[in-house]
């Protein structure tokens, strides 16, 4: 098939970008959408052009290193995909592609679609840990009984690949469903409790330190998520929160 | 506690508790006014009493004023920050794709019930407060009604009261369950909550339109 793509072209994180046009043709549909980044650069770079740069890693929908805003929504159209995992038969021959960067303050442009999404590792160093002694002390992680419900509940959590395509769905670029993800899956097992006050305060004192907007409940962030992060997740860290600043 | 002010957390749980206090208002407020068009005497009676009471006058109505005012400033200062949040937007933004026009636009219909409370401050408390305060009229416990029924004649006013109902509609349509999340609250009862809140956002903005319509359909012949 041939495309159209419209693609956000920025020499650095200093300079003006702007959407650049490019016909592809010979896409197949079973490539991934990268796979067909892929030939579109080889295409470039054979006529001696800068090549388009944009994030990838593990492309199987692990890493959460690929990004990318298209046609309006972060990892494409299909759901419960990165990325890297969307197929390009989900386009049709002649399709018009609009190929953006996550678009937040907080995830400054460093070039063409490549985002630092560094205020993710900030929120997490600010609390998504747990203190634990592993110098030949440690106890099986099985020696405390947990709930079923609330293990799966804080392995669901866990999922979250931090790739920050709820920031990008949000019409307030807010983080709240990457925190509340990190908050929820420790928050839920006993092992977590200890340091839970701290951690939610922190956190989220972070994430408001990092320029992240406010959640206004539009649900966006839940259905763009390739891990199908709930929302029950943002309630819990509100009542996490709540809880952690009335004890002070 | 300055962190907490400043808490993206904190302040979404004051527009939600200001929010639902607002809802209930709105509740108590369309129960006093439906007697304007089933009992006039009793909307006389009810409206003569929350003019005159002290506890309505100088407690209520300062705390319902106060709940307005935070709604709105807070509703706007978080709707600054968003914005900020996303300096540089997206060329093609598809936000149709994963949630609905009302979730991603109370600001919009929050600034239209908010020029609406303008009108409805100068059509009725400010009247209120001339009447009482400035002119300094003795109490007059019948005229409630046909001050109100003559409030609607006017076809233009009728039309704001109905668009400004409608739009009311929309944002509580999101932000009355929206708020319970805020809160912390999602559970097996949210479903429950969810469909509360549809009731609710027709119902009550319906029963209001309908008032509107009845007075200016039925006015008082002289």
């Amino acid at each position: 098939m041939k495309l159209n793509l419209k693609i956000w072209r920025q020499k650095d994180a200093n300079s003006k970008g702007e959407l650049v046009d490019y016909t592809l043709d010979g896409v197949e549909g079973d490539m991934s959408f990268l796979e067909m980044l892929d030939v579109l650069n080889e295409d470039l770079i054979n006529n001696g052009k800068e090549p388009v740069h944009f994030d990838h890693d593990c492309r199987e929908g692990i890493c959460g290193t690929c990004s990318l805003q298209i046609n309006g929504e972060p990892h494409g159209p299909d759901r419960l995909v990165t990325t890297c995992q969307l197929h390009m038969r989900k386009f049709k021959d002649g399709d018009t592609i609009v190929i953006e960067p996550f678009r937040a303050t907080a995830f400054p442009v460093i070039k063409d679609l490549v985002v630092d999404r560094s205020a993710f590792d900030r929120i997490q160093q600010a609390g998504g840990y747990i203190s634990v002694n592993t110098s030949g002390n440690t106890v099986d992680a099985n020696a405390i009984p947990i709930n079923k419900h609330d293990a799966d509940d804080s392995f669901y959590a866990a999922t979250c690949i931090g790739c920050g395509a709820c920031v990008a769905a949000c019409k307030n670029a807010s983080a709240m469903l990457f925190t509340s993800a990190k908050v929820s899956q420790f928050a839920l097992l006993p092992q977590g409790r200890v340091e839970a006050t701290e951690r939610v305060q922190n956190m989220v004192r972070q994430m408001d330190l990092e320029g992240f907007g406010n959640c206004t409940n539009t649900g966006a962030c839940e259905v763009e998520c390739p891990k199908g992060i709930s929302l029950e997740n943002i309630a819990r860290m509100n009542r996490e929160y709540l809880s952690a600043t009335t004890k002070g | 506690m300055s962190g907490l002010i400043k808490s993206s957390i904190a302040r979404k749980v004051v527009m939600a508790l200001s929010g639902l206090f607002l809802v209930f208002f709105l509740a108590q407020h369309f129960t006093i006014n439906i007697t304007s068009v089933v009992a006039p005497d009793t909307f006389n009676e009810w409206s003569h009493f929350m003019g005159y009471n002290g506890l309505v006058q100088f407690i209520l109505q300062p705390i319902l004023i106060a709940g307005v005012i935070v709604h709105f400033v807070m509703g706007i200062a978080l709707e600054i920050k968003n914005n900020k949040a996303r300096a540089i937007k997206y060329k093609k933004y598809n936000g149709a794709a994963n949630a609905s026009w009302v979730s991603r636009n109370m600001i919009i219909t929050g600034l239209v019930v908010l020029a609406f409370l303008g009108l409805h401050f100068y059509d009725f408390w400010v009247h209120e407060i001339d009447y009482k305060y400035i002119a300094g009229n003795a109490e007059d416990p019948t005229r409630y009604y046909h001050e109100t029924v003559e409030k609607f004649e006017p076809f233009w006013r009728t039309a704001l009261y109905v668009v400004s109902f409608v739009l009311l509609s929309l944002h509580l349509w999101h932000g009355f369950a929206s708020s319970f999340q805020s809160m912390g609250v999602n559970n097996k009862y949210t479903p429950a909550i969810q469909t509360f809140t549809k009731i609710y956002a027709i119902v009550i903005p319906l029963g209001f339109i309908f008032i509107a319509l009845y007075h200016h359909f039925n006015p008082i012949t002289h």
